[in-house]
C-alpha cells in the first residue's frame, strides 16, 4: 500500500477558494503565518471573506494585504493590536470584528475539527464578550454557549511536510495552525521542507495527512517570514 | 524607566516564588525578569505556546519562530516545551497557572480588573487576557497609582468594561504594594518617600491604613 500525493502549486490550491469563502488562517505574530498562501489569495483576489485568525498580523504583513486590498468583509480574531491600519478599518465600519477570547476561539476552533457543536464556559461571561451569546446554568454556575468553529478553507504554515500532508511546526509556529488543521473542508499547507514519504517519521508527524488536503512546497522564504525589526 | 517604576518592578519581582508557573504579561510585568537571579527556579509561560522562555535575543542571533506573546525574541532554556494554543490555554483554564502579573486600566476594592477595552478609544481584543484574569491561582496587577492625567486608577468600581470579576489579590504601585481584602483596599507598603496620606489622596476609594509601622520598598 501507499499513501496519496497531495501536493500542487499554490495557485491550484488557492483557486480552490470562492467569493464569501469562511477561510481559518494560522499563525501568531510572524511563527506559523502562511505568508506565500495569503499573498496568493491576494494575487486572485477572492473577496467577502471571512477570515478567522489569532491577530491582524501587523500593518502591511500577512493578512493586511487582504484587508488592505478590501478583500475581507469579516475577521473572527483575538487581538488587532498591532495592525492600527485593522482597528481604523473596523473603526470605520469597513470590516466587521467579531473579538474572542483566545484559548476560547482555539477551543471554538478544536471543536469544529472534533465533530462537536459547542463548548460551554464560565470564560468572558461577566464581560462584553458574553453579549449576544446564550447562556445556560449547570451545577449552578451561568455557562456562555460558544458554537463551534468550522471554516471552507484552512490555511496552514509547517516547518516540514510530506506529500501525503502530514506536517510538522517549528518552535512557537504551532499556535493555531494544529488545530485549524482540524477544523475546514479543505486544509491547505504550505512547508518551508516537503521530502518525500518517510521523511517525517511516524513519531514525528504532529498533524496527521488524512486531515490535509493539498500541500505545496515553499521556495525561498518572503522577507515577511523573517525576524521583524522594530 | 523612572527611578519609582524599576523599584515597583523589583518589589513585584519578589511575589514570584520557586517553583511557580507564572505568565507575564506584556509590558511592565515582562520586566520583572530582570530582578530574578539567573538560576531561580521557575517556570514562566507564554500563551502563544512555551513554557520555560529563555532570555530575549537580538535580532542578529534571533529564531524567526520563537517569539513570546509580546511578540519579542525569547530563547528556550534546558526543559523547556512547545505546544499549541489549545494546550496553552488548557494549562490556563485548568488551574496550572500558580500566578499571572497584568497591567490594569483600572481595578476596584472588589478585585473586578479592567483592562482591555476602553469604549470609543481603545478596543484591540482581549487576546489572552480574560482568561489569565479569570483562572490564575493567583492574580497580581502592577500598574501606575494614577493615569498620566493624575485620575486614580484604584476605585470603588471599575468604569471601563471588566476583564474579569473580583479575580486581584494584590497591587504593587509606584507609590505602594496594596492588597484586596473583604474590606477592600488595604495599604501593605509604602514605595520611599510616599506617606500613607498622600496614597489615600491617590486613591479612588476607601483604603484601610494600618496602625503599624508601614514597610517601605
Amino acid at each position: 500500500m501507499r499513501l496519496s500525493d497531495k501536493s500542487t502549486t499554490i495557485e491550484a490550491a488557492i483557486a480552490g477558494i470562492a467569493d464569501g469563502a469562511t477561510v481559518m488562517v494560522g499563525g501568531f505574530g510572524v511563527p506559523g503565518t502562511p505568508f506565500a498562501l495569503i499573498q496568493e489569495l491576494r494575487r486572485q483576489g477572492q473577496k467577502d471573506l471571512t477570515l478567522i485568525k489569532n491577530d491582524a498580523n501587523e500593518a502591511g504583513m500577512g493578512i493586511d494585504h487582504l484587508i488592505a486590498g478590501g478583500q475581507v468583509r469579516k475577521l473572527i480574531v483575538t487581538h488587532i493590536g498591532l495592525n492600527p491600519h485593522a482597528v481604523a478599518r473596523m473603526n470605520n465600519a469597513e470590516i466587521e470584528v467579531e473579538f474572542c477570547a483566545q484559548g476560547i476561539l482555539a477551543e471554538r476552533i478544536r471543536a469544529g475539527g472534533a465533530g462537536l457543536q459547542a463548548i460551554l464556559t464560565d470564560i468572558g461571561v461577566d464581560t462584553d464578550l458574553a453579549q449576544g451569546k446564550q447562556v445556560v446554568e449547570m451545577n449552578g454556575r451561568r455557562l456562555l454557549v460558544e458554537t463551534a468553529l468550522r471554516a471552507d478553507v484552512a490555511l496552514i504554515h509547517a516547518a516540514r511536510a510530506d506529500p501525503f500532508g502530514n506536517l510538522a511546526y517549528a518552535a512557537t509556529a504551532r499556535n493555531f495552525n494544529v488545530a485549524m488543521a482540524m477544523a475546514a473542508a479543505r486544509v491547505i499547507a504550505e512547508a518551508e521542507t516537503l521530502g518525500p514519504l518517510g521523511t517525517l517519521s511516524a513519531e514525528a508527524v504532529e498533524t496527521p495527512g488524512a486531515f490535509v488536503d493539498h500541500v505545496v512546497a515553499l521556495g525561498a522564504l518572503s522577507e515577511e517570514y523573517g525576524i521583524v525589526r522594530r | 524607566m523612572s527611578d519609582a517604576r524599576s523599584r515597583m518592578v523589583a518589589r513585584a519581582a519578589r511575589e514570584i516564588r520557586p517553583g511557580m508557573v507564572v505568565n507575564l504579561g506584556i509590558g511592565l510585568p515582562t520586566k520583572v525578569v530582570n530582578h530574578l537571579p539567573a538560576d531561580f527556579p521557575v517556570c514562566l509561560h507564554s500563551e502563544n505556546g512555551l513554557t520555560g522562555i529563555g532570555p530575549t535575543l537580538p535580532d542578529e542571533t534571533a529564531d524567526r519562530n520563537l517569539i513570546d506573546a509580546g511578540g519579542a525574541y525569547v530563547s528556550t532554556i534546558p526543559g523547556s516545551a512547545f505546544f499549541d494554543s489549545v494546550v496553552s490555554f488548557s494549562l490556563v483554564r485548568s488551574g496550572r497557572l500558580d500566578l499571572t502579573l497584568l497591567g490594569a486600566f483600572e481595578v476596584a476594592g472588589n478585585g473586578d480588573l479592567a483592562n482591555w477595552k476602553i469604549p470609543g478609544k481603545f478596543s484591540p481584543g482581549a487576546g489572552g487576557a480574560i482568561e489569565l484574569a479569570q483562572k490564575a491561582r493567583r492574580v497580581v496587577v502592577m500598574t501606575t497609582h494614577v493615569d498620566r492625567k493624575g485620575n486614580p486608577k484604584l476605585l470603588a468600581a471599575c468604569s471601563l468594561p471588566l476583564t474579569a470579576r473580583g479575580c486581584v489579590v494584590r497591587i504593587y504601585t509606584d507609590m505602594a504594594v496594596v492588597d484586596i481584602t473583604e474590606a477592600g483596599f488595604a495599604l501593605c507598603e509604602l514605595a520611599e518617600g510616599v506617606s500613607a496620606a498622600d496614597v489615600r489622596a491617590a486613591t479612588g476609594a476607601p483604603i484601610a491604613i494600618p496602625d503599624t509601622a508601614i514597610p517601605t520598598f
